[in-house]
């Protein structure tokens, strides 16, 4: 990877499109002055100062709110913890595939969080809880790792070939990952309910472990390993 | 200009850690609640705490609230409310586990209970061996609770404005607070938001300093809206610096990785907090932590070709460790310091990360005011969170009491905010004048012309702030400070938005956050000039003892022709001894 310790020019091409003046959606082309240990939301931030008109969304600039999903070079990741030295220029910045455009980088998720709720995503409890906290061994708690982490982002719903084709009615990666986190819970007592909530052949049954969901989670997590893990346990649960 | 309105008993305008669990305990009551949030509930900065919060469980070593509220009291430097404070301590107890009831996935001991770590500051037995008080989810604490709250609140049905902005507050003639101002971020469309009670649980205002552990949208909005309807800002020159960002950035390493056994060191190589904390070591209050390595760094023990900062040690604890206890830090030093801990010590340098002051409240979460008599409620306003002041952190707060003060107060605020509507059960008239008044800013940045720019404008004011605002504080420094802030501030009159068109237009939050940090700003300049004596973070080389004989007492600084006024420290606890001042060692 090459890196200069100086600033140097570095070129981006910017999906540009404003609802109240576009037609149709255009890229235009910045030149932002890159340093060593620059992020992209670096570089967008850099951008928006020379050009307000620019919008995406960001916040936490730390990995942890979810906020900036964008697609990079056709890969979606989190601006802000992707370094500008890791991308090939011209740097390709667009919209987060398959979701409508709001305005530029930002789409509207209203789907994504739509699926996300659909799975009743909350702790169900029937018996009554105890004075203290519910006891949890280690071990159990360890099957919360790589589950609990999501931040929402979206980078991998939105990279997923199954949302893409049927996102009214494939709950795609983050909602499922999300009932794997519940199914998973040894707090949790409505596991039964909740696999047949995913019953059918669309809602879970439409992942055909293509892993794109894997290969741009930021943080890592599995949802694919997540989807398995649900299949076995209907399977098990059916026999 | 007619705008839309919509009515509901209830405004909470936040959607982190407070405003949700206030929302929560609202949602059971039959009233209805309406939750405004700039950003997604979950993006909320509540999000990107680390370390945990604070309850006496024992799980770990002995531990009982009333050394709790001993810590809480010394680690405020004498500074804090203790009714409120023991109300707190005492409150987190069953706090803490109804969260774990909520789903909060906490790391686990052998036995199944709650895993907890130490953190600084805390003891066992009013000032004995350390204490290890600190509930946690691995280091992503904020995480594990934010989407619990929000799951909850999804549960209870709660009704969310995602992505809608609050301008200001409606407060009529006779004071009373009548909802807010919003628009819709997505559209730019205004829309008033009438309500028979309103919570402000909007978070810090990190962002008036340039370098600064706080998200994008930390930028005190909530403490803005309350001083231009009148309210003053209460011990605003307490800012805390937290010891270890990351140098040149400032993402937070918290201070769990020193609780795991993690320490300081200059250039030498030497373990420095020995010689400034010889008990606590690396484990003292926050703000000795953070002028230790700034004395280090400036007698020229400082690490780096720049000699700018110092390292904190992790590579002697197991890999295991850091993999189980401290994976979201480690994941930061990589991507952020270029490091791994595992092999590498992680440059530090102090960070601008939290405010103790903000809005006055008492201890259920209303906002008072001075009156001729002590001091009134607001009618229908409460704060919660980082934006109030409760006070419990006083001068100086001490690591996993934030999350614990957001969670015990906006629970609390929930309550009350049901038996007020119960008794105010009727919506008040709103005049169109308090409208208008509301609407200004709005349409004060529909001016189009030339003028310096939003961006500009921000980062000279975080400039200057870092400037003369920072950890140590002389009257030169700061009245420099105030002076130019004043020019600063007149020049932002003068100051356009390029773009005026509606959707989605970021630029004119920033500019309407601009406003706000501006006004926050200046608070925190003025209150520090004014305090003449060194207590908690506010340590001043001119006045370096703390005087209790002048300055144990509050500050409350209003925007109106930026006056200051003072009022007593609530000595008094709720059912044990006060803890009298004494000296601050560690
Ligand atoms: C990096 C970091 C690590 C931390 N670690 C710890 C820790 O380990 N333990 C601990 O106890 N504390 C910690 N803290 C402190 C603690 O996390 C915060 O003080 C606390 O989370 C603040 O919660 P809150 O609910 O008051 O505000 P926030 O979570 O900041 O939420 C503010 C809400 O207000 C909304 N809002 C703000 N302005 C507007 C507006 N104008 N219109 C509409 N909505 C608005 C936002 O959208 C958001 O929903 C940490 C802080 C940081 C920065
Ligand atoms: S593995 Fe399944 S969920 Fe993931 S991208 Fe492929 S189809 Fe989608
Ligand atoms: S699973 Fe990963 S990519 Fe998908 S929403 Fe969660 S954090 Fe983002
Ligand atoms: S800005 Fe929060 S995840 Fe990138």
């Amino acid at each position: 990877m090459a890196q200069s310790l100086g600033r140097e020019p570095m070129k981006f091409e910017i999906y540009r499109y404003h609802p109240e003046t576009d037609s149709k959606p255009r890229m235009q082309a910045y030149e932002v002055e890159v340093e060593r240990g620059m992020m992209l939301r670096d570089a967008l931030l850099a951008i928006q100062a020379e050009d307000e008109t620019f919008a995406f969304r960001h916040s936490c600039g730390e990995g942890v709110c979810g906020s900036d999903g964008v697609n990079v070079n056709g890969v979606n990741c989190l601006a802000c913890t992707t370094p500008v030295s890791e991308l090939k220029p011209p740097v390709q910045v667009r919209p987060m595939p398959g979701r409508p455009v709001i305005r530029d980088l930002v789409v509207d998720m209203s789907q994504f969080y739509n699926q996300y709720q659909s799975v009743d995503p909350w702790l169900k409890r029937t018996e009554p809880n105890p004075e203290h906290e519910i006891r949890q061994s280690p071990a159990h708690r360890d099957q919360l790792d790589g589950l609990y982490e999501c931040i929402m982002c979206g980078c991998c719903s939105t990279s997923c070939p199954s949302f893409w084709w049927n996102p009214d009615k494939f709950l795609g990666p983050q909602a499922l990952l999300t009932a794997a986190r519940f199914v998973l819970d040894s707090r949790d007592q409505a596991t039964a309910q909740r696999l047949d909530a995913l019953e059918g052949p669309y809602k879970l049954f439409r992942c055909h472990t293509i892993m794109s969901c894997v290969e741009v989670c930021p943080k890592g997590l599995n949802p694919t390993r997540a989807i398995g893990q649900l299949k076995a346990m209907m399977l098990k649960d059916a026999v | 200009m007619a705008l839309a309105r919509r009515r509901f008993d209830t405004l909470i305008i936040g959607a982190g850690g407070a405003g949700l669990n206030a929302a929560l305990q609202l949602a059971n009551s039959g009233l209805s609640v309406a939750v405004v949030s700039k950003v997604f509930p979950t993006r909320s900065h509540t999000v990107a705490a680390q370390g945990g919060v604070n309850a006496a469980l024992a799980n770990v070593l002995p531990d009982n609230w009333h050394w709790h509220m001993f810590d809480t009291v010394k680690g405020s430097d004498y500074l804090g409310d203790q009714d409120a404070i023991e109300f707190m301590c005492r409150e987190a107890i069953p706090t803490v586990y109804e969260l774990e009831h909520a789903g909060v996935p906490f790391s686990r001991l052998p036995d199944g209970r709650i895993y907890q770590r130490k953190f600084g500051g805390q003891s066992q037995n009013f000032g004995g061996e350390q204490a290890a008080r600190t509930c946690a989810a691995a280091d992503r604490t904020g995480h594990a609770i934010l989407h619990a709250l929000y799951q909850q609140n999804l549960r209870a049905k709660t009704h969310f404005f995602d992505e809608w902005f609050a301008i200001n507050l409606l407060r009529d003639d006779e004071g009373v607070v009548l909802g807010a101002l919003v628009i819709e971020i997505a559209t730019g469309d205004p829309l008033i938001i009438e309500a028979k009670t309103t919570l402000l649980a909007t978070g810090g205002c990190g962002q008036v300093f340039r370098t600064n552990s706080n998200a994008h949208i930390n930028t005190g909005d909530g403490m803005a809206m309350a001083l231009r309807v009148g309210v003053p800002l209460m011990d605003m020159e307490f800012f805390q610096f937290h010891p270890t960002g990351i140098v040149g950035k400032g993402m937070l390493i918290s201070e769990g990785v020193r609780g795991e056994g993690g320490y300081l060191i200059n250039k030498d190589g030497e373990r420095f907090m020995e010689r400034y904390a010889p008990h606590a070591k690396d484990l003292a209050s926050r703000d000795v932590v953070s002028r230790s390595i700034m004395t280090e760094i400036k007698e020229g023990r400082g690490c780096g070709p720049r000699a700018d900062h110092v390292l904190l040690k992790v590579d002697h604890l197991d890999e295991s460790v850091i993999a189980k206890r401290l994976p979201g830090i480690r994941e930061s030093s990589k991507i952020f310091a270029g490091v791994d801990p595992v092999y590498e010590p992680i440059p530090v340098f102090p960070t601008a990360h939290y405010s103790m002051g903000g809005i006055p409240t008492d201890r259920f979460g209303r906002v008072v005011v001075p009156e001729r008599h002590g001091e009134e409620a607001v009618p229908g306003l409460y704060a919660a969170g980082e934006c109030a002041c409760a006070s419990v952190h006083g001068a100086n707060r001490l690591g996993g009491n934030s999350l614990l003060d957001i969670l015990v107060f906006g629970r609390l605020a929930g309550k009350d905010i049901r038996d007020y509507v119960r008794e105010n059960p009727y919506h008040r008239n709103l005049d169109e004048a308090v409208v208008e008044a509301a609407i200004a800013p709005l349409e004060r940045w529909e001016q189009g012309g030339e003028g310096p720019g939003v961006a500009e404008m921000r980062g000279t004011l975080q400039r200057l702030m870092e400037d003369h605002a920072g950890v140590f504080r002389t009257e030169a420094v700061m009245q420099e400070g105030v002076d130019k802030l004043t020019d600063l501030r007149e020049r932002l009159a003068g100051a356009r938005l390029r773009d005026h068109s509606k959707a989605f237009n970021t630029a004119r939050i920033q500019a309407l956050e601009l406003d706000n940090l501006f006004d926050v700003g200046m608070a925190i300049a003025v209150s520090a000039l004014h305090r003449k004596e060194s207590r908690g973070a506010h340590s001043r080389p001119d006045y370096p003892e703390r005087d209790d004989m002048q300055w144990m007492k509050h500050s409350l600084y209003f925007k109106a022709g930026d006056v200051m006024d003072y009022k007593p420290v609530r000595t008094k606890p709720l059912t044990v001894e006060t803890f009298p001042p004494k000296p601050r060692v560690y």
